[in-house]
């Protein structure tokens, strides 16, 4: 399944990159970031992250499809 | 009927342009936050600031705070922008602008509307201490 993640904050930073598709088994959210935080070394839990699939907040458990676009949205901090 | 308006702006914020935005013969009250950029935080000098944010969900999240708003507090109109871009001290950060016919409900929705955006907005905040290292604010390294 084909899967696009872009990458904002402290995430960016860790992956190096703003934005990449790449083909991966993750049926959810929560196992792609297992998978990415693995093989990328992301510091962040998932508990401190929210997610958002195809631009509007989701669930950890959402089944992804082929073609979504996610996004892990590291702490907040505007203001 | 007014529409909600939150706006993330890449150049400066312009109070009295959004300000004027808010004039309504029924409002006799105006409450209005700035957030601006300080010189320190936890006890560390900062030069500037850069925030940058999820532009997409952003506006949406922001638009969604200023509807809850108008729908929670006797308010005639709402509008909140958020900057991105790099910031020196001193920069205005946030503005948040509520008109009301009593100052009661001004003060209360414009507290809320800057509350949530801290909390919910998807906007983050590099911090650029004299020290020369940065820092993002609330992304601090779990062990």
């Amino acid at each position: 399944m084909q899967l696009t993640i872009t990458y904002f904050a402290l995430l960016r930073d860790q992956r190096g990159l703003d934005t990449e598709t790449i083909d991966s088994p993750a049926a959810t959210p929560a196992e792609l970031y297992t998978q990415l935080a693995e093989q990328h070394s992301f510091t962040l839990p998932s508990s401190a992250l929210k997610v958002a699939v195809n631009d509007d907040f989701a669930h950890w458990t959402t089944p992804l499809k082929d073609g979504d676009t996610i996004v892990f949205i590291p702490p907040v901090a505007g203001g | 009927m007014h529409s909600p308006t939150f706006s993330m702006s890449s150049t400066p914020l312009e109070p009295e342009v959004l300000k004027k935005e808010l004039l309504d013969s029924h409002a006799g009250a105006l409450a209005t936050f700035e957030g601006w950029v300080r010189n320190h935080n936890e006890g560390q000098p900062v030069d500037q600031l850069e925030y940058s944010s999820y532009p997409q969900l952003a506006e949406k999240e922001g638009q969604r705070i200023v509807a809850e708003a108008l729908e929670r507090f006797e308010i005639d109109a709402a509008i909140a922008q958020h900057r991105v871009g790099l910031l020196p001290i001193g920069g205005i950060a946030v503005w948040v602008g509520v008109s009301a016919a009593h100052r009661g409900a001004a003060f209360d929705a414009c507290r809320y509307i800057i509350e949530e955006i801290k909390s919910r907005v998807p906007i983050w905040k590099k911090e650029y201490y004299s020290t020369g290292v940065t820092d993002w604010v609330n992304c601090h390294q779990e062990t």
